[in-house]
């Protein structure tokens, strides 16, 4: 219903956050994506998550490349600044705005053709940066905007709609976001909101590269029998190792955990995250068990979500680069010019 | 051959005005005591003006130094070779053949060669350079090195280069490292002492103190350039390794490792990315540069092709972006180490749909360093990608060069970006509004302001407050803008610099970038000829408003260039709408840089054959 305005009244008892927005202040344009479409309930979790956090909208920047999936940094967060890239380039665009200004939240949206097949080279260097950001890829294992193509994180053998099996190995990119240095690495269901706003919220709360697969049905070109994107498939082979809670800072904890069903993980920040054991012993900060545990369920079939691994002290890039506190686009002469006397010195050294 | 062959042969008799050429094998440490032996000149007075000439390779390979030793200070490419210095066998005939005749050849005897590979009109200077180095050192790397310095020592005997200014130099390079001082000002004085005793009187070819250096500097155009990113305030660099610009993006970070590091907390005002391809590169500085802070890259042709769908995104979706390309011959398996201006085209008009980009053409090193700040304000100003065109024969050759300065009341040129401030005081917020008619918009910075002035970037599906259209109308209204904010540019741009003839005259040249010094010599020569020719030299793309005067006060125009395809004729008929008849090209493509002479020889025929009155019909005999 993309011709029509959305409505500015808002009903009077929308509760509002600690910081007076209510979820309507978090929210986008209409969006213009298929009705049933995976991606709005991310978009809708992504709202729901940035309220809960409290996040100030005009202090987190959305960025995306091109795809359904990057269309929806529109139909969110209308009060951030955002940025419709390049096709599989949202990674360096991200990296060179976090660069710029450090003291924004970053998230970056994108599509599986937009991230394995022709991003996954910027994927893959982004994760070995350790860029600090949220990433969120909208993985429903086709194009939707040009109609139907299987993209690279399509299972061999799964069907495209007009019952052709697709033969080529499927990306897995919680995988390679293990290999690559990814600091927090979760998958999620579009169709499970309880999973996936925690997971949101503990992505954007830390303080290093964070991706979250979310396994996002397409309903108009891969929702079929035979295809293992749809939301049948994903809701029968769904094997989640955890479920999490995520306490913000500032806030106290309020639920009690019978003894061993949860671990505790706190963050850099002081957040904590409360992991709540779905799968006996998997530590999620142990990064080799994690590939291993992804490895041999994904073998059986299974669609292994949850929070896989988090580094709970990690580096990020500015770390990396020893770059100063203050943001760079606040820098100016004086800080940047080493002036006239400066290179009459270095004309010297130059005779 | 024997000296007195030689002595038949007639000699070419110089004094501070010759070219020098050394043949080397690439990897064989001869690049330091080649630069040693040119700054000797400098150190005396006199200009001199190096080229490396080198393989795309790390070792084996040949490689050849060109130094042309030039009291009035030309510093383009002479042609031709007085002197050559032959120590790579490899390549030995084809250096033979590039001596002028009466000119010298100075080569190892350690091992006798037969006269058959000798050239009858070239006087021949012999001397056991490979003997005298293993008498004297033991380590095989030594003795290759130290071989490299005893030839100095021996041209410096021969050409009167006052030894002490070599000592100082050496004393210079190896400061606090005592253990290779002493060894070195060994090896120079054995060559010296050698020369001395062995050579005097063989060559010709010498020289004086003079006065003509001045407080001028020696530096190379990449180095420059890095050194403008820093004064001109750019705090993000992201790069991917190509020749000739990597050594651009080193020396950024020499540089900042320099002057950049906050003394306090001793952490980095500046950020290097050396990304995974040219596209991250530019994403990196688009991305950058949408947030507000300035940010480039260096790049060469290859990159530049790969980087074209970003900067169709940049110029559309108005976000400031530098890329500082130095030219080299394409295409990615091409002449990486050769010289060109050949990506004008692919510049002028990168990526895809109707885009068009403004481009400064430095001329020399001290240009490097202002137009590589000047790209940084204008893209600020412009919200678009800037390219500062230079090329491999300025980038990676150390030049002499006016002193670098800067005015400390120099304020950065942010461009139109509204602050907190405006936006509280309720200004109004248009991304795309033409509000100045000046064809560029206001823009915000992502976190600004709670409220106000939060838009979305995109291509062109925009209307003018950047909210989401695929309406005709609105895409005419952007682009037509852009149109309008190009004519803007031409104003803000460097403005070309005319030179008038001392005569009055019908002929017009115009030439850009690294063509200037050899068309600084080659317009003396043409007036010794009686040849007068107005030049104007172009520094920026679009062309202001003194470009088409000029090719209107003439009645034919050269443009000399040094590409196929006479790339810039091209965009002047284009974008001036000229009558191609106008504009003569000519043209220099092969890789090395353009020479006075060729450019002499080619202008002086033209003119010529201009000058002859055809013969009317009917009256041939």
């Amino acid at each position: 219903m993309t011709y029509l305005a959305k409505p500015k009244l808002h009903h009077p008892t929308l509760r509002a956050n600690k910081l007076g927005f209510t979820r309507r202040d978090y929210e986008g344009k209409v969006s213009t994506l298929c009705a049933g479409c995976g991606h709005d309930s991310i978009s809708a979790a992504i709202i729901q998550a940035c309220w809960e956090l409290e996040v100030e909208p005009h202090r987190l920047a959305k960025l995306s490349g091109i795809g359904c999936s990057s269309k929806t940094t529109d139909y969110f967060l209308g009060n951030s600044h955002g940025f419709n890239s390049v096709h599989g380039r949202m990674p360096s665009v991200l990296t060179g705005a976090n660069l710029a200004n450090r003291d924004l939240i970053y998230l970056g949206v994108s599509g599986d053709g937009d991230s394995a097949s022709i991003g996954l080279g910027q994927f893959a260097h982004l994760m070995r940066r350790g860029v600090n950001m949220t990433y969120i890829l909208e993985n429903n294992g086709v194009y939707g905007l040009t109609k139907g193509q299987f993209s690279a994180t399509a299972d061999a053998g799964s069907k495209s709609k007009r019952g052709i099996a697709n033969t080529d190995a499927a990306v897995d990119t919680v995988s390679l976001a293990l290999l690559m240095g990814a600091t927090f690495v979760a998958r999620s269901f579009s169709g499970d909101k309880k999973q996936l706003v925690p997971l949101i919220k503990a992505a954007l709360a830390h303080s290093g590269c964070a991706f979250i697969d979310v396994i996002s049905p397409c309903v108009a070109f891969n929702n079929h029998a035979g295809s293992t994107k749809s939301y049948d498939y994903v809701r029968e082979h769904n094997e989640a190792v955890n479920r999490l809670d995520f306490w913000p800072a500032r806030d106290a904890i309020t639920v009690d955990y019978a003894q061993g069903d949860a671990i505790e993980v706190p963050q850099h920040d002081g957040s904590v995250l409360r992991l709540r054991k779905v799968h006996d012993g998997y530590d999620p900060t142990e990064r080799i068990a994690a590939m291993n545990h992804l490895q041999q369920h994904q073998a059986k079939g299974e669609v292994v979500t949850g929070l896989l691994y988090v580094d709970p002290d990690p580096q990020d890039l500015h770390q990396h680069l020893n770059t100063v506190e203050a943001p760079f686009n606040a820098l100016g002469e004086k800080e940047l010019c080493p002036g006239s006397a400066m290179l009459h010195k270095i004309n010297e050294s130059l005779r | 051959m024997t000296s007195a062959d030689a002595q038949s042969v007639k000699r070419i008799e110089a004094v501070n005005d010759f070219v020098v050429k050394f043949a080397n094998v690439n990897g064989s440490g001869s690049a330091s005591a080649n630069e040693l032996f040119a700054k000797s000149f400098l150190r005396m007075g006199i200009p001199v003006s190096p080229r490396n000439i080198f393989p795309s390779n790390i070792q084996g390979l040949p490689t050849w130094y060109e130094v042309r030793i030039t009291e009035r200070g030309w510093l383009g490419r002479r042609g031709g070779v007085d002197l050559m210095v032959a120590m790579n066998p490899q390549t030995w005939d084809e250096d033979l053949n590039e001596i002028e005749p009466g000119g010298y050849l100075f080569y190892d005897d350690s091992k006798p060669l037969p006269a058959s590979r000798f050239r009858g009109d070239v006087n021949v200077i012999g001397m056991p350079l490979t003997e005298i180095s293993n008498a004297s050192y033991r380590d095989a790397r030594e003795r290759q090195l130290f071989k490299n310095i005893i030839y100095v020592g021996a041209l410096a005997g021969m050409m009167n280069i006052e030894p002490g200014v070599i000592a100082e130099l050496i004393g210079e390079q190896y400061k606090n490292k005592e253990k290779l001082l002493k060894p070195n000002l060994n090896a120079f004085q054995m060559g010296y002492n050698f020369a001395q005793e062995k050579l005097k009187g063989r060559l010709g070819l010498t020289v004086k103190r003079a006065y003509n250096v001045g407080d001028k500097i020696f530096m190379e155009g990449n180095a420059a350039a890095a050194l403008g990113c820093v004064y001109g305030g750019a705090t993000v660099c992201a790069w991917y390794p190509i020749t000739p610009s990597s050594s651009l993006a080193e020396a950024f970070q020499r540089y900042c490792s320099r002057l950049r590091v906050d003394k306090e907390s001793q952490r980095n005002k500046f950020a290097i990315v050396q990304a995974e391809d040219e596209l991250a590169s530019i994403g990196i500085v688009v991305g950058a540069g949408w947030n507000g802070a300035r940010a480039f890259t260096a790049t060469s042709g290859p990159g530049i092709s790969l980087m074209t769908e970003f900067i169709g995104l940049a110029y559309f979706a108005e976000i400031p972006a530098t890329i500082i390309n130095v030219q080299r011959g394409g295409p990615s398996t091409g002449m990486p180490t050769r010289t060109q201006q050949a990506d004008l085209l692919a510049c002028a008009y990168a990526s895809h749909g109707d885009t068009k980009h403004p481009m400064l053409f430095p001329e020399d090193p001290n240009e490097c360093f202002y137009h590589a700040a000047a790209a940084l304000d204008l893209a600020d100003r412009l919200q678009t990608p800037v390219f500062v065109m230079t090329d491999l024969d300025i980038g990676m050759n150390q030049r002499l060069t006016e002193p670098l300065k800067w005015d400390d009341a120099r304020r950065y040129d942010r461009g139109k970006v509204m602050t907190h401030d405006e936006l509280e005081a309720g200004k109004a917020f248009g991304r795309y509004l033409d509000v100045d008619s000046d064809g560029i918009p206001y823009r915000t910075l992502p976190g600004s302001h709670p409220k106000r002035g939060a838009y979305f970037t995109r291509g062109t599906t925009k209307n003018a407050h950047a909210a989401y259209s695929e309406a005709g109308p609105d895409y005419v209204y952007n682009v037509q803008r852009l149109l309008k904010k190009f004519e803007t540019a031409k104003t803000l741009v460097p403005q070309p610099v005319l030179r008038e003839a001392a005569h009055k005259t019908k002929y017009g040249a115009i030439y850009y970038g690294s063509t200037s010094p050899s068309m600084q010599e080659a317009l003396e020569s043409l007036e010794a000829q009686g040849i007068h020719v107005d030049t104007l030299r172009l520094r920026a793309f679009p062309f202001p408003d003194a470009v088409e005067e000029f090719i209107a006060a003439h009645e034919l125009t050269f443009v000399v260039e040094q590409n196929r395809d006479a790339q810039m004729r091209m965009l002047l008929v284009n974008e001036l709408n000229l009558d191609p008849a106008k504009l003569m090209a000519i043209l220099h493509y092969d890789g090395t840089p353009i020479t006075a002479r060729f450019i002499t020889g080619e202008i002086a025929e033209r003119v010529r054959v201009l000058n002859v009155e055809p013969l009317k019909k009917g009256k041939a005999a």
